[in-house]
């Protein structure tokens, strides 16, 4: 078993954007194996790490995320998701997973209402999740984000909820968005659904400024690896 | 014939090109025919000042494969294609900036994956006017949210560009777009008809009546009342723009079409019949077949919409119901629509009625030329003796960087989206950008330069100066120039002195562009930015490409080290004239522009490409504009760390700290630096403040924070309060 290649299914929806980048890293510099899985189908087809990418997915035009929940992937990975399959959702992915329900809370628009793009420094939370095995709690690590609709938001008791069983995986050093308690990143009480604003998939290569985000396909790779 | 009159003036036609017309015809053309040509033989369409101007650029070189006369030009760059252009959105994006802007990006966009490249990367060259003006404020503020709210969702990274401001801008903004694709050398697509017989394919957004008349609006000076001129602004969806990219490299991938156009300007009449024309066959077109967004459109209106979101295909045969499956797929329109025929006529049928009828060749390639009477512009060689007093250093250091000149473009850059695709190797802000070419240890530096100071001075050296600046800003990261795209953005050109001004600038180009053996490959011109009589400077915007060997090891600010030496590469002349020092400290505008010696420039290019490639310095900057102390300070704020200088001059101490002599870099590295041009050791990367002796006296010395905070803040505190 140790050394098979694990497969990743990455979702295309009409709009995203991120799809080939997700892809290219899986494949090429965490050495696993990847498929595209499109919008209109319900096949997971063998997947046993689903990744919803980045971009602007219908075209984002009614609130971002809100059309694509009703897709028949998602039905799929719904499906997938409550058997205890492991589901990333990054940008918009962690847009559409808040929309679907997936994971708890909204993302309002940030808070100086423009869009986004540079590093920021993260803190890792939890270290214990699928995804974060690889990294240390307490740890700083360096991603990019890009976005316009990445400002966290929940309502107490679900913050205090969420906080309270350490669903916060990632906290920006810096708050770039207005996010509730700095948060960056997510997980589901069960542990194998998480949404993250940053992108892993833009710091996974030397040249691009960051491989910071490169432990976190190890780390689902590996956990998939040994279960 | 008041009647007459009124239609050629609502065509903005002249009475001689009406006669034409008719003489090509051998009879009065109707109203939509009327419509064909007025747009056709539009300034933006046919060329028809600039046309014979034009030819004289060069158009060979050993990177090209591509020049000019297509969607886009072409080069080769590690063995991949480059399909690259610079086209101008200016006169929508004065009349409603968001969506004129967005629209833009839309075109260019299109222009480069119709020719079957992937858009990697998007560059934009933004001048407005002064931004203590709230319109002026409110024009920028659009123009960077549409480029940001187009090209981030389309995926496509905005890498690089630049901006600035001079009162001319007020009323005619300028936004000049570039695009750069990557495409196989041996599928590049064309706007091709092929043969007689095969089918016309209509993909994408439904026709709506917005855009009706874009090109001739494009065509003329704005009066007064420009608000009425909304309805000429296309609406852009950058969602469907995204599925009409990836279904058409979809087609272009499994070889189901022969030919392709974007329908840009003057939309289905201009893209049928230009495709038609370069294969010398007809074509026929059923409007009643196109996909309309409006009720009780007619052929008039349909054939001159410039609705955005549309391509025209030609099928290769028997394919059409395989290209429809493909644009059904990602839930697009496609819609067989016309079919080229024997002969030379361009028809247009309206449920079984011909509309219209024309040869191809009179809409496409025979439009009228005009040799327009120009004046050769009279050069500023205004030079005073009061510029060069000594005063504050410190003072004028601060004020030149917090400027809206030089100032931290970091608030418009980080509004878009130029990390997607993962292939920005040099993010924004550092100077050129680079990207790799996955795969491959080659990448490529993309730049996109222009200075409507120089322009408004001497427009022959401007174009020459502009050209020199963009070679040494690749040359910077040891990047070869493979081939440029330009656009030239003037006043009314049926005025001599504008046209003066055209003739000018090309003829420094031509002089440029011969010299450093660097093609052409396209672009366009925008004339007419002029409001109420008053034209805007002229301004080249040239927009290049290099090639760099490996992406790994380029010059970058990070690579720089406490200690390392700070050198002066090349020469320092006399030049304060137009310079930022003047304009901004000094409060003078114009005065004559630095002075080039393109050979000392091509000795200086040579060896930074040198040196780079060789690793022998850690990061290079060029020093225009802005002098010496300025663009260090600027590299200094990258590199995050202070430096002391030892400055030793003869001459005027601002020649060296202020001016703006071209031919110049300044060079980060370890130990000693020889090279085949003049190298002055002028200090070390030290702590965290900027100090400077000059001729033994301490002349600067401040904190590097402090000059950093207002150099980042002045957008912000514009914008975000």
């Amino acid at each position: 078993m140790g050394n098979r290649k694990v497969r990743f299914g990455v979702v295309v929806f009409p709009g995203t954007n991120c799809d080939r980048d997700t892809y290219h890293v899986i494949q090429d510099v965490a050495g696993e194996e990847v498929v595209y899985l499109w919008h209109g189908e319900r096949d997971l087809k063998g997947s046993r790490v689903v990744v919803l990418p980045g971009g602007f997915s219908y075209g984002d035009y009614l609130r971002s995320g809100a059309i694509a929940r009703f897709s028949p992937i998602m039905e799929a990975v719904r499906e997938f998701a409550e058997e205890g399959g492991l589901v990333l959702g990054i940008c918009n992915g962690f847009q559409i997973l808040l929309e679907a329900g997936l994971l708890p809370g909204a993302m309002l628009r940030n808070r100086g209402l423009r869009f986004i793009c540079r590093f920021e420094d993260l803190v890792v939370e939890n270290d214990e999740t699928p995804f974060t095995l690889l990294y240390q709690r307490g740890e700083r690590i360096r991603m990019p984000i890009a976005h316009i609709d990445g400002n966290y938001f929940a309502e107490p008791r679900a913050l205090a909820e969420l906080e309270g069983r350490r669903g916060v995986v990632f906290r920006y050093l810096k708050n770039p968005n207005g996010s509730l308690n700095d948060i960056a990143g997510i997980i589901n009480p069960r542990g194998n659904v998480m949404g993250l604003m940053p992108h892993p998939e833009r710091a996974s290569e030397a040249e691009l400024g960051s491989t910071d985000g490169l432990r976190m396909f190890l780390s689902a790779a590996r956990y998939v690896r040994e279960s | 014939m008041k009647n007459l009159e009124k239609l050629l003036e609502e065509h903005n036609l002249t009475r001689e090109e009406y006669e034409r017309i008719k003489s090509i015809l051998g009879r009065e053309p109707n109203l939509v025919e009327l419509g064909l040509f007025s747009v056709m033989w539009s300034e933006h369409c046919s060329y028809k000042s600039s046309r014979i101007h034009l030819k004289k650029l060069p158009t060979r070189g050993k990177y090209l494969i591509q020049g000019p006369g297509e969607n886009a030009g072409v080069v080769e760059a590690a063995g991949k294609a480059v399909v690259f252009k610079v086209e101008s959105h200016n006169h929508p994006s004065f009349v409603e900036p968001y969506q004129g802007a967005a629209t833009g990006v839309g075109g260019i966009l299109r222009d480069v994956f119709t020719m079957g490249a992937r858009p990697v990367a998007l560059l934009d060259s933004l001048h407005f006017g002064p931004l203590e003006r709230p319109s002026n404020r409110a024009i920028m503020e659009g123009v960077v949210s549409g480029i940001a709210g187009y090209g981030n969702p389309v995926g496509v990274p905005t890498v690089g560009g630049e901006v600035d401001f001079e009162e001319e801008f007020s009323h005619n903004p300028l936004v000049n777009v570039m695009c750069v694709g990557i495409a196989e050398k041996e599928k590049i697509f064309y706007a091709r008809a092929g043969k007689p017989g095969l089918s016309l394919i209509y993909a994408g957004a439904p026709t709506g009546r917005d855009g009706i008349h874009g090109a001739t609006m494009a065509s003329a000076e704005f009066g007064e009342e420009t608000e009425h001129k909304k309805v000429n602004v296309q609406v852009g969806d950058p969602f469907r723009e995204k599925l009409l990219l990836e279904a058409t490299l979809e087609v272009m991938e499994r070889d189901l079409i022969v030919g392709i156009q974007d329908m840009g300007a003057a939309g289905l009449t201009s893209s049928s019949s230009e495709m038609a024309s370069k294969s010398g066959v007809g074509v026929d077109l059923y409007l009643d077949r196109v996909p309309l967004r409006e009720e009780g459109m007619t052929p008039y209106e349909i054939l001159l919409s410039e609705s955005q979101e549309r391509m025209l295909m030609v099928a290769r045969e028997g394919k059409e119901e395989e290209i429809k499956a493909v644009f059904d797929k990602w839930g697009i329109d496609a819609v067989v629509v016309g079919k080229t025929t024997e002969g030379d006529r361009f028809r247009a049928f309206w449920h079984g009625e011909m509309v219209a009828d024309v040869p191809v060749k009179s809409l496409a390639s025979d439009a009228p030329a005009y040799e327009r009477p120009y004046k050769k512009p009279n050069p500023d060689e205004t030079w005073k003796e009061s510029w060069t007093r000594e005063r504050d250093w410190e003072d004028a250091l601060k004020r030149i960087l917090s400027s809206p000149h030089m100032a931290s473009r970091r608030w418009i850059y980080q509004q878009y989206d130029h990390m997607v695709q993962t292939n920005t190797v040099l993010l924004p802000g550092a100077g050129a950008a680079v990207l790799k070419i996955k795969g491959q240890k080659e990448g490529i530096a993309l730049t996109i330069d222009a200075n409507p100071g120089w322009g408004r001075a001497n427009p022959e050296g401007a174009a020459v100066l502009t050209v020199a600046e963009a070679f040494r800003n690749l040359a910077c990261l040891g990047a070869e120039p493979l081939g440029i795209t330009n656009c030239l953005n003037f006043g009314n050109p049926e005025k001599p002195d504008i046209m003066g001004q055209f003739v000018a600038t090309v003829e420094g180009m031509k002089r440029a562009l011969e010299f450093f053996e660097v093609p052409v490959t396209g672009g366009n011109v925008s004339f007419y930015n002029e409001t109420q009589g008053k034209a805007i400077p002229p301004t080249v915007t040239i927009g290049a490409v290099g090639l760099v060997e490996d992406y790994m090891v380029i010059p970058r600010p990070g690579r720089v080290e406490e200690g390392m030496g700070i050198f002066l590469l090349g020469w320092t002349g006399r030049d304060l004239g137009s310079s930022l020092y003047l304009k901004v400290v000094l409060g003078e505008e114009g005065g004559r522009p630095p002075e080039i010696n393109l050979e000392r420039e091509r000795l200086l290019q040579r060896e930074l490409i040198h040196l780079a490639r060789e690793g022998r310095f850690a990061y290079a900057v060029d020093l225009s504009p802005g002098g010496l102390l300025p663009n260090l300070a600027e590299a200094l704020f990258h590199i995050g760390m202070g430096a002391e200088l030892s400055i030793e001059t003869e001459d005027e101490e601002v020649y060296f700290l202020f001016g703006e002599s071209p031919s110049r870099a300044l060079v980060f590295a370890s130990g000693d630096l020889e090279a085949e041009v003049p190298v002055k050791k002028i200090g070390l990367v030290k702590g965290e403040r900027l100090t400077a002796y000059v001729n033994g006296r301490k002349k600067i010395d401040l904190p590097l924070e402090e000059l950093k905070k207002d150099w980042e803040n002045f957008f912000p505190s514009l914008f975000d309060r």
